[in-house]
């Protein structure tokens, strides 16, 4: 090689090397807001070009007036209808019109698309399709999520969630889980529940099916404390690090860090946290009641896999596929940039039950930090 | 002779270097094998000769064991896939048993008896080594500098994979052996035990480590200053007008006041290496076994500020709330 083609192999070395080094790199100015007293990290970061887009809402089907929600009771004019027969006519239409646009479109190309997704065209009344069944204890979920799990939405009128909400569009929900493979006991295939470049932990070698034990299981989502992890006690290192997998889920499903909920000087301390870890401590004891008490509820309902008519409904080991945060929340803290959607669709808020209401934590208002937020960086006001 | 570094080194050749001929009681030595000229430009450019011994040898072979150990069953977790196990390779454990074994020799192979197998080995093997820096050093006629700067970095070694997990009473305490494995342990441990930036002995350890590194920095720095004047030769303390051991003291003494000498500045590099695994493995130890909480450990004794609370209530602790 002669010694200009020399020099111009070196200038290119020297650039095309950082380059490519930075190419995992987030470049672009990133977005700040402090939401905690100053000095403690309490910052969410984030850059604007990977936010997770909130997405177009779809309107509701028609304008419902007090006259149509003042009319017939479904149940006088339809059959078989358990769940809604006490709502209007109009509004049961306008409702089943609605879950249309947000399950199975009409124009899509998801087979059966429309009415006949859950429908037998020729008896509407019949139960002959799974997707019927499930539709209906979807429902029941929704009222129960909308009436008893109000202390996840911050307590807000009117804020809850639609099909919509998980579905946007989809049979199925985009984001879900199922139950990975349980350890064999043998050393062949044994990666102990992690090691794994997965997903779900954000690529981390953590255990990488938090959702189990955790979001469908109740055990110990807490290590912290003054137990020592003996035998008896889950709270070893290992069981940190299950945990550690499950917040890195919450943090990816929110997009959000962890200081949305935790002061990373001591994250187990609840009197230093941000009032929106009281939201997720009643959002996962919503998600376990969702899986446990509707999906997993449905039993054979699901059709086993390669049975079913419009596709695999259960994981690779039969359970059914199941929620988790992302599957409402889709990389954005809350659902749809907060958007109320439920105020335009009554039917969907459900009566509360009133032996199981939760006990509504004492949440301090959320404008003291957002004053905060406003604020310079260093303001002298506390957070609370 | 012209002034010599790296890039300009004169590299002979000719009859190779045996070394110092052995007192009683050794083993032969490898060696010299030869000369290399890469070699050369980074150092000396004659290979060997290598003294092996039995403690080498014998360390060598428990060391041996103790990777096989860790890379077979890394190379059993991807169903002995060669093209998974180097692609995965970065994500992949071996892991100490769980917590439900305790502090207990019988284990299970597949539940975490091949870590403490591992563990063995590999703890015999650095122990092995360590005995052969120490003899090497008194055979030439050395202090012992180099076997006591690694005899510090064992201690945290055994406190955090033997001494801790033994006080502890549970094996699931340990380190689990892979890289990215065990980087997420160290998080997870600081995050158990209430963020180990507020353990005391933690910052001594960084403020070593990092106080290593400037003194590296500032010590590597005036001797290749001076290399013009011969300053890397550190002929013993010239105190000659106008020699480069002068003018790195007056360097120093310009700029910050006062200087080390040629001998101090190493015995603060040394000290400042073997403090920061000696208080590190200390500050370990002490994680769980006596404070479960650095941070409101940190608040009790003054070392950390108490920030205003946001109000926010465990909403655990409310009756009636979902469990």
């Amino acid at each position: 090689m002669n010694a200009p083609l020399m020099t111009s192999v070196r200038k290119l070395v020297a650039i095309a090397l950082p380059a490519l080094l930075l190419a995992g790199c987030e470049f672009g100015v990133k977005e700040q807001e402090q939401v905690g007293f100053r000095g403690t990290g309490l910052v969410q970061i984030s850059d604007p070009d990977s936010k997770a887009k909130v997405g177009d809402i779809p309107a509701p089907p028609y304008e419902l007036t007090a006259e149509m929600l003042a009319g017939d009771r479904a149940k006088t004019a339809y059959e078989n209808v358990p769940v809604l027969g006490n709502v209007s006519v109009d509004e049961f239409n306008y409702l089943m019109q609605a879950m249309t646009t947000w399950v199975s479109p009409d124009g899509s190309n998801i087979k059966d698309a429309g009415c006949t997704y859950c429908h037998n065209p020729e008896n509407m009344a019949s139960d002959e399709k799974y997707t019927k069944v499930v539709a209906r204890k979807m429902l029941l979920m929704t009222q129960n999520i909308n009436a008893n799990w109000k202390p996840h939405f911050g307590n807000q009128e009117n804020a809850g969630v639609t099909c919509w909400t998980c579905h946007r569009g989809n049979p199925v929900p985009v984001n879900n889980w199922s139950a990975a493979i349980p350890s064999t006991g043998k050393l062949a295939g044994n990666k102990r529940g992690g090691n794994t470049p997965a997903q779900s932990v954000s690529y981390a070698s953590l255990p990488y099916d938090p959702f189990s034990d955790y979001i469908a299981g109740n055990q110990k989502i807490r290590v912290g404390g003054k137990e020592f992890p003996t035998a008896a006690s889950n709270a070893s290192l290992q069981s940190t690090e299950k945990t550690y997998g499950l917040m890195m889920h919450m943090s990816t499903g929110l997009g959000v860090n962890c200081a949305f909920c935790h002061n990373s000087n001591n994250f187990a301390k609840w009197e230093d946290s941000r009032p929106q870890r009281v939201n997720a401590w009643y959002g996962i004891r919503m998600v376990r009641d969702v899986n446990n008490n509707y999906i997993t509820a449905l039993g054979d309902v699901w059709p086993v896999n390669g049975k079913g008519v419009y596709g695999n409904r259960r994981g690779p080991h039969g359970d059914p596929l199941k929620v988790n945060c992302a599957t409402c929340h889709q990389g954005v803290s809350k659902p749809l940039g907060g958007y109320k959607m439920l105020k335009d669709y009554p039917a969907l808020k459900g009566a509360a039950e009133v032996a199981a209401a939760p006990v509504v934590a004492a949440t301090p208002a959320p404008a003291e930090t957002a004053a905060i937020a406003q604020g310079r960086m260093g303001a002298e006001k506390p957070a609370a | 002779m012209a002034y010599q570094n790296i890039f300009t080194q004169v590299q002979l050749r000719g009859e190779l270097e045996p070394g110092v001929p052995l007192g009683p009681n050794n083993d032969p030595r490898f060696g010299p094998f030869g000369t290399s000229w890469l070699m050369g430009k980074l150092g000396g450019a004659q290979f060997g000769p290598v003294y092996l011994g039995k403690l080498g040898l014998a360390s060598l072979l428990t060391g041996f064991i103790a990777i096989e150990i860790m890379g077979l069953n890394m190379l059993a977790s991807v169903n002995w896939d060669p093209i998974q196990f180097v692609r995965q390779f970065f994500w992949l454990a071996l892991e100490p048993p769980p917590a439900k074994y305790g502090f207990t020799v019988g284990v299970p192979l597949n539940e975490g008896g091949w870590w403490i197998a591992s563990g063995f080995f590999l703890t015999i093997s650095i122990l092995l080594w360590w005995g052969r820096t120490y003899v090497r050093a008194r055979e030439l006629g050395m202090g012992t500098h180099v076997a006591w700067a690694f005899a510090s970095a064992i201690w945290l070694y055994l406190v955090l994979g033997f001494i801790r997990p033994m006080m502890m009473g549970s094996w699931a305490e340990a380190v689990p052996f892979g890289i990215f494995p065990h980087l997420d342990w160290t998080a997870a441990f600081s995050i158990r035990y209430g963020n180990l930036f507020y353990n005391p002995f933690h910052a001594l350890s960084i403020a070593f480590l990092y106080g290593s590194v400037l003194l590296f920095a500032m010590h590597g720095a005036t001797i290749l200053a001076v290399g013009r004047y011969g300053g890397e030769r550190e002929i013993e303390q010239i105190t000659d007008r106008g020699t480069a051991s002068e003018r790195a003291a007056l360097f120093w003494r310009w700029t910050m006041g006062w200087n080390a000498t040629m001998e101090s500045i190493h015995r603060w590099a040394w000290w400042f290496a073997v403090l920061t695994t000696l208080t590190g493995g200390i500050g370990i130890l002490l994680t769980g076994t006596v404070v479960d909480n650095w941070f409101l450990w940190a608040v009790d004794h003054g070392f950390a500020r108490e920030y205003p609370a946001t109000g926010v209530v465990d909403p655990a602790t409310l009756s009636g709330a979902p469990q």
